[in-house]
C-alpha cells in the first residue's frame, strides 16, 4: 500500500462519491417524503376542505361578521406587537452586538425565555398578574383598566411570545458585521444617530427584514397564550387560531377550514415574499453578508 | 436614498402604531347596550337562537340595540375565567357547584344567588341519555351494561367537564338502586365502568367529537340535548339514542353577575335576559334546541313529542344537594380519585 499511494487515493475518492450519490439520494427523499407527508398533505386537506361545500359558503364563512372581526383582532393585535418587537428587538441587538458590558449573556438567554417557555404559561404569567385574583387585579379594576380578557392582554401575550424574533435574527448578523463600519463613521463626525440610521441599520436590513416576517407570522398564528388571555368572547377577543377552533367545536368544519386555510394563505403570502426578495436582492444580500 | 426611506418606514410604522392603540382605546371602550353571556358548551345553538329572540324584544320595548356576546367552553373553566375577571353580566352554566365556586371566590355574586329565579334558576332542565352506534350492536340497554368487559364506554373528565359530573352522578344513582346501597357494590361498579373509559377529554364537545367524529367507543354518556344535536348534525341513520331506566334531573342554572352588571350599568337589560328565558316563548325555542323546557303551554308539540318519559332523580334528594356532592366525589382525593385508575 505504501508504494503505491496514489490509486489508493484516486480510489478512495472515487467510493467517497460513490456513497454519497446513495446517501444524498436517501436524505433527499427522506425530506421530500417527510414535507410532502406533513407539511403539504395536510395544506392540501386544508383547501379541500374549506372549498369542500363550493366558493359561495367558502365566501360566506370568511366574511360573516364574527369571522371579520377575527381577521380584524388578528391583523390589529400584529400591528400593534410586530412595530413594538421591531423596535425592542433592534435596540437590543444593537447593545448585545456592539456593546461591552455585564450580564450581556444573560440578557441572550432572557431574550430566548420566551421560546423555551410553554405558550400556556405565557399566557398564564399574565392571568396570575393582572388577573382579578392577581397580583395587580384589584388595582387595575379600581382605575377601570381592563388587561386580560380585552385587547391588551392579547397583544402582552402576543409580544412576549414573538419577543426573540427580530432580535434573534439580528444579533449574530450584526456580531459578525462587526463594528469598524460604524468607527470609521464615527470617526468621519457623523453623529451616533446618523452612523445608526445610515451604517448599522441598511448593513442588517435583510436579517432585519426576515424577523419581522416571521415574527409577523407567528403573532398572526399564536393560540396557546393568546386562547389563555381572550376569554373566548366570541366576535370581540376571538383572534383567527381562536375562531378556527371555535368553529370547529360547533361542527362547522366549513368555515372552520375556510377561516383555517385563510391563515394559512396569509402563512403562504409571507413565505413567497421572503423567497422572492430572498432571489431578487441575492446578490445585494450576499454582498452585505460578505462585509 | 436608503435613508429617506428608512425613515418614512420608521414614520409608517410609527402612524400605525398610534392609530391601532387608539382605535383598541375605542374598541375596548364598550358601550352600555351590551351584554356578555358565559355559558358552558353544548348551549352555543340555544343561545344564538334565544339572543335573537331577546335582542328584539328588548328593543321594541326599550328602543335600545343590545348586543349579547357570547363565551363558551368547559362550564368550570369557564368559572375559573369569570374568578380571574372576565367581564360576564349573565353566567349560564351547567351545574350550580361552579357559579358557587365563582360566588365564593370572586364575591361578585350573593351565595343565595340560586333562590333569585323560579326552579332553582334553571329554566331549562336536561338529562343524561346514551348515545350507540346505530342498530346498538353492544346492546347497552342500561346502566348494568356499562360496567361488562368490552364495552368501551365515552365520557368527559368530571374534574373539568359540568355534564361529566352529572354523567357519574346518575351512574351512582342507579347502582345505590340496583344494589340497594351496598356501598361496597356501588364502588366496584363505578370503578368496573370507569376501567372501560379508554379516554376522558375535558369537555362535552371534545367528547362528541371524540365519539362521533373520531369513532372511538360503543357508548357515549351525553347530554340527551347533545345526544339530539349530533342526530342532527351527524344523520340519525348513524346513532341510538339509548334512554336508560333512570337517570338524573340536571338543572343548568343562570344568575347575573352582580359585582359586574352594577359596575357596568347593564343590571336591568340582564335581569330582564334571564327573566326573557322564562317566557313561553323562550321555552319554546328552549324546547326546539333539545333542551326540556319547564312551562310547555307554547311549545311545538313536535319538540315535546321527542323527550322520553323516564324516571329522573334529582340532585338534592339522591345526594344532598351540590355542595355535598361536589365534596363526596370530585374534590381531591373524592370517590371519583380513589375509583379511577387511568393505567390499566
Amino acid at each position: 500500500m505504501s508504494d503505491s499511494p496514489l490509486p489508493a487515493a484516486i480510489y478512495r475518492t472515487d467510493r467517497a462519491l460513490r456513497d454519497g450519490f446513495w446517501i444524498r439520494a436517501l436524505l433527499l427523499t427522506l425530506a421530500l417524503g417527510f414535507l410532502l407527508l406533513f407539511l403539504f398533505l395536510p395544506l392540501i386537506a386544508v383547501f379541500v376542505e374549506a372549498f369542500a361545500k363550493g366558493y359561495g359558503l367558502f365566501l360566506e364563512s370568511i366574511t360573516e361578521p364574527d369571522a371579520l372581526s377575527a381577521v380584524r383582532l388578528t391583523l390589529l393585535v400584529a400591528a400593534i406587537a410586530v412595530p413594538f418587537n421591531l423596535v425592542v428587538g433592534v435596540a437590543a441587538a444593537w447593545a448585545i452586538a456592539k456593546f461591552e458590558f455585564r450580564g450581556k449573556s444573560l440578557l441572550i438567554s432572557f431574550i430566548d425565555l420566551p421560546f423555551s417557555v410553554s405558550p400556556v404559561i405565557s399566557g398564564l404569567v399574565y392571568v396570575l398578574l393582572f388577573g382579578a385574583q392577581g397580583f395587580l387585579g384589584p388595582w387595575l379594576k379600581a382605575h377601570d383598566i381592563e388587561i386580560i380578557f380585552a385587547l391588551p392582554g392579547l397583544v402582552l401575550a402576543t409580544i412576549f411570545v414573538t419577543f426573540p424574533f427580530v432580535a434573534r435574527e439580528l444579533i449574530p448578523h450584526m456580531q459578525a458585521l462587526g463594528s469598524s463600519d460604524e468607527e470609521a463613521a464615527l470617526t468621519l463626525g457623523a453623529s451616533p444617530w446618523r452612523t445608526f440610521l445610515t451604517i448599522t441599520l441598511p448593513n442588517v436590513k435583510w436579517s432585519l427584514f426576515y424577523g419581522v416576517l416571521l415574527c409577523n407570522a407567528r403573532a398572526m398564528g399564536e393560540f396557546g397564550a393568546v386562547t389563555v388571555v381572550s376569554g373566548r368572547i366570541r366576535g370581540l377577543t376571538t383572534t383567527m387560531p381562536l375562531h378556527v377552533e371555535i368553529l370547529y367545536n360547533e361542527y362547522n368544519s366549513v368555515a372552520a377550514f375556510a377561516v383555517a386555510s385563510l391563515l394559512a394563505g396569509l402563512a403562504l403570502v409571507t413565505l413567497a415574499l421572503k423567497t422572492y426578495l430572498e432571489w431578487h436582492f441575492a446578490d445585494a444580500i450576499s454582498a452585505k453578508s460578505r462585509h | 436614498m436608503t435613508r429617506e426611506r428608512i425613515r418614512r418606514i420608521i414614520q409608517a410604522a410609527l402612524i400605525v402604531g398610534a392609530f391601532s392603540i387608539c382605535f383598541g382605546i375605542v374598541s375596548g371602550a364598550r358601550a352600555q347596550g351590551e351584554l356578555l353571556n358565559v355559558s358552558y358548551d353544548p348551549t352555543r345553538e340555544l343561545y344564538r337562537a334565544i339572543n335573537t329572540a331577546f335582542t328584539a324584544e328588548w328593543q321594541n320595548k326599550t328602543g335600545q340595540k343590545l348586543t349579547i356576546r357570547q363565551s363558551h367552553g368547559g362550564s368550570g373553566a369557564q368559572a375559573r375565567t369569570v374568578i380571574d375577571g372576565l367581564n360576564a353580566d349573565v353566567l349560564t352554566l351547567a351545574l350550580a357547584g361552579d357559579i358557587d365556586a365563582v360566588a365564593e371566590r370572586s364575591k361578585k355574586i350573593p351565595l343565595d344567588w340560586q333562590k333569585r329565579l323560579p326552579q332553582n334558576s334553571s329554566p331549562y332542565t336536561s338529562t343524561i341519555v346514551f348515545l350507540t352506534r346505530k342498530g346498538n350492536p353492544k346492546a347497552v340497554k342500561d346502566w348494568g351494561d356499562l360496567a361488562k368487559p368490552g364495552i368501551s364506554v365515552i365520557t368527559p373528565n368530571p374534574k373539568t367537564s359540568g355534564g361529566a359530573r352529572w354523567n357519574y352522578l346518575a351512574a351512582w344513582a342507579w347502582a345505590e338502586k340496583a344494589y340497594g346501597k351496598d356501598e361496597a357494590k356501588v364502588r366496584e361498579y363505578i370503578a368496573a365502568v370507569l376501567k372501560n373509559v379508554p379516554v376522558l377529554d375535558t369537555g362535552a364537545r371534545g367528547s362528541t367529537t371524540t365519539f362521533a367524529q373520531r369513532g372511538q367507543g360503543d357508548v357515549f354518556l351525553s347530554w340527551e340535548n347533545e345526544a339530539f344535536l349530533v342526530l342532527q348534525e351527524f344523520g340519525a341513520d348513524k346513532f341510538d339514542i339509548v334512554v336508560p331506566s333512570l337517570s338524573i334531573l340536571a338543572e343548568p342554572p343562570v344568575t347575573i353577575v352582580d359585582g359586574n352588571v352594577d359596575a357596568k350599568g347593564t343590571r336591568a337589560a340582564a335581569q330582564a335576559y334571564l327573566e326573557f328565558l322564562y317566557t313561553p316563548a323562550a321555552q319554546a325555542i328552549i324546547a326546539k334546541n333539545f333542551y326540556r323546557p319547564r312551562n310547555t303551554e307554547a311549545a311545538a308539540p313536535e319538540d315535546l313529542a321527542r323527550f322520553p318519559k323516564l324516571e329522573l332523580i334529582t340532585i338534592d334528594t339522591v345526594f344532598g344537594g351540590w355542595t355535598k356532592a361536589q365534596k363526596e366525589h370530585f374534590a381531591d382525593g373524592g370517590t371519583f380519585d380513589q375509583l379511577y385508575k387511568p393505567a390499566r
